[in-house]
């Protein structure tokens, strides 16, 4: 990115990355094989990278430390700004296709830990295609939370194996969440909402969460509040369809 | 947007060059080729060619044939490939008893051990089931449909296996993956539970077989890649217990070679009735330029110590032999091997093959070292020369035909396998001429289109 004095992709004000010089299209081909390094296993993945207050040198693995959410298609990074005050123990990451504005997160969260010392070191980002890693990134059953916040709808129907929460893929989330785990869908899009809900609905490892549980949980608040694309349908009036459900053993 | 490679193959020639598969009947009745579309069976008891009966709506196969299978009782055999149909035939009478459409060309297939469920994989990465319920004797089975039982997220499968105990169906792909998933009481209904994934190899899987004794029942998973190592796994947890590195253990390579012929992709494996010693066949080492090294390499698996060691390099000479396709029976011990191909461009003949058997490899597991395998002349191999002339179509075939047809074998399966890395410089200059191509086309569609208006 160049920098010159005139127009400085941090801004001098804030010390944040301003979005204009990262800006993407809303669109990437999860089809396609980008060049991006993928860990071997779940052992491979670097926490010292990317939690260094947490884990100061490779080695030095506290084991009993694990990545506990996940944001899927985290985008510029609004979601995990505010679940990190919210858990701060909690360390969570976000997966992002588009080169561009991973990078952009990475500067952002990078710049919030200098401005706020001890704060916002729970959390990161990772350039990846989630619905081809996942496992190479999470254990078995090793989150408790994951999100998918207005994913891409794939409006043809020749495009919708490409969506991010279908029956197959919802196997592989299933194997990453915990027991009691929970998924966080939401869009704008009412058909996809239905396409999502259905496909939690039939599968037998999801159930619903029930009106009270949603009441008492404060980052169901966050899904339309946190992020940019939830700000901009607030502002465009705009409805959100939302289905959370949780992991559970499937009947026998 | 990048076309991924596979959607990319679905039109390069390269692709359509389809190795030679061999499959051996569980007690031995019967040995099966696959070279291309072309199907061959010669019955061993009888000592005959097999003439197959196909009266199904779409008889016989009409384009390459990728994989072969016998059901563990030997009463069902499985066919499918390129042609987006699998077949089930029944070994009694050789008749094809049942047609299963694919929307897209099959990779892989597998039974489950009680014969009633096939499954196979296609080449987006959906794995299939289907049921032979009903299925009692002679009759053909109609209108069968497959369900989606699991899929690798975009991905090619190339092996498919049901683990010893029946528990679990095992996935590999060109992504380095390996998934270990439950198999379900009502398979239509999905295989959801995922078990394992294991996680190691740094090239595509090739091929899956498993290790087992009477003492180990459930066994461990055995895997070949491209990476040019033999991993065991414990499907239960997913990790990995052994690594075996064929090009530098087998002590056969100097110490400055180079180049990914020094490093040969593992092309199939296939385990002893014993179920311990494990075969591995190799695209061909190149150790020298005058000294390449061809040949089955017989890995031992100690199950109580969980480690993979060598057994014994068998050394296939005289001809240029480079195995496609490797596999035993479940009682006797011999070793069944084919090498061959079809489609290939430049040549008179459209496909050839040619088998070969190694004996008393089981006998050097012992250590014992006076016991040598070896590999029978035609003569020697049961059914002799009336199963070769079956088996290969032609008797002889000349020897740079087959080195040829190893090339094309090798070229194909590193197009539609490996992932092809692309410089930023170069993504960017196909993207641009992508684009330049499309508007080229649509401005010609609209010209078409207009002055077919006007005339």
């Amino acid at each position: 990115m160049l920098e010159n004095e005139a127009n400085p992709t941090f801004s001098k004000s804030t010390g944040l990355p301003r979005k204009r010089f990262y800006r993407a299209r809303a669109h990437s081909n999860p089809l396609s094989d980008s060049h991006f390094p993928v860990p071997i296993s779940p052992c491979h993945v670097d926490y010292s990278l990317h939690y260094p207050q947490f884990f100061s040198s490779s080695d030095q693995i506290d084991s009993s430390k694990k990545i506990q959410f996940a944001d899927i298609g985290c985008g510029f990074g609004g979601l995990l700004i505010s679940l990190s005050t919210l858990f701060p123990e909690t360390l969570m990451i976000g997966m992002e296709l588009r080169d561009k504005v991973s990078e952009y997160v990475k500067e952002r969260i990078s710049a919030l830990r200098v401005a706020n010392p001890g704060q916002y070191q729970n959390i990161s980002v990772v350039r990846t295609n989630s619905m081809k890693y996942i496992p190479n990134y999470f254990e078995k059953g090793q989150l408790s939370k994951m999100f998918f916040l207005f994913p891409d709808p794939h409006f043809k129907e020749k495009n919708h194996r490409r969506r991010v929460i279908s029956t197959h893929l919802l196997d592989e989330y299933a194997y990453t969440l915990r027991v009691g785990g929970i998924i966080y869908t939401i869009t704008d899009v009412e058909e996809l909402g239905d396409w999502m809900k259905a496909c939690l609905e039939s599968h037998p490892m999801y159930e619903a969460l029930t009106e009270e549980e949603l009441e008492a949980d404060p980052v169901v608040k966050l899904l339309s509040s946190a992020t940019e694309e939830g700000q901009k349908v607030a502002r465009n009036d705009g409805q959100t369809f939302q289905a959370i459900y949780r992991r559970i053993m499937p009947a026998i | 947007m990048e076309d991924t490679p596979i959607e990319e193959g679905e039109t390069n020639k390269d692709i359509e060059v389809a190795p030679a598969l061999i499959a051996v009947h569980p007690t031995q009745k019967s040995v099966a080729v696959a070279v291309g579309s072309d199907l061959r069976v010669f019955d061993l008891h009888g000592v005959s060619a097999v003439a197959l009966v196909d009266d199904t709506s779409v008889p016989f196969h009409k384009d390459s044939i990728r994989a072969i299978h016998y059901s563990a009782d030997g009463k069902l055999f499985v066919s499918a490939g390129d042609d987006k149909v699998v077949k089930v035939w029944s070994t009694e009478s050789w008749r094809c008893i049942c047609t299963v459409p694919s929307e897209k060309r099959v990779s892989a297939v597998a039974l489950s051990h009680d014969g009633l469920h096939v499954c196979f994989a296609d080449k987006f990465g959906v794995v299939w089931v289907v049921d032979l319920d009903g299925f009692d004797g002679n009759q053909t089975l109609v209108n069968k449909k497959a369900a989606p039982l699991l899929a690798h997220y975009c991905s090619i499968i190339t092996s498919l296996e049901v683990s010893p105990d029946g528990r679990f169906v095992v996935s590999a792909d060109r992504d380095f993956k390996i998934r270990v998933t439950l198999f379900p009481k009502k398979p239509l209904d999905g295989a959801h539970e995922i078990q394992s994934f294991c996680l190691g190899h740094t090239e595509f899987v090739s091929c899956l077989a498993f290790v087992f004794t009477p003492d180990y029942p459930q066994g461990f998973l055995v895997s070949g890649s491209g990476d040019s190592t033999v991993r065991l796994w414990d499907i239960s947890s997913g990790s990995l217990l052994d690594t075996y590195e064929v090009a530098e253990k087998a002590g056969l390579l100097e110490s400055n070679g180079t180049g990914e012929e020094c490093n040969p992709a593992i092309t199939d494996l296939c385990t002893f009735p014993d179920g311990t010693l494990i075969a591995v066949a190799t695209q061909r080492q190149v150790i020298k330029p005058s000294l390449h090294l061809q040949g089955i390499l017989l890995l031992s698996c100690d199950l109580s110590t969980r480690t993979l060691s060598i057994a014994k390099v068998v050394s296939i000479t005289g001809e240029a032999f480079i195995p496609t396709s490797i596999r035993t029976s479940s009682s006797a011990g011999l070793l069944w091997m084919v090498t061959g191909v079809s489609n290939m461009h430049g040549f008179d003949q459209p496909s050839l093959a040619r088998v070969r058997v190694i004996s008393g490899s089981e006998k050097c597991s012992l250590s014992s070292p006076e016991h040598e395998p070896t590999v029978l002349e035609d003569n020697e191999i049961p059914g002799g020369d009336k199963l070769l002339e079956k088996l290969q179509g032609s008797v002889s075939v000349e020897e740079n035909v087959f080195l040829a047809a190893a090339e094309a074998v090798k070229t194909a399966m590193s197009n539609l396998l490996v992932k092809k890395q692309y410089s930023t410089e170069k993504r960017e200059f196909r993207k641009r001429t992508e684009m330049i191509e499309k508007i080229k086309s649509d401005k010609l569609l609209a010209l078409t289109a207009l002055s077919k208006l006007i005339l």
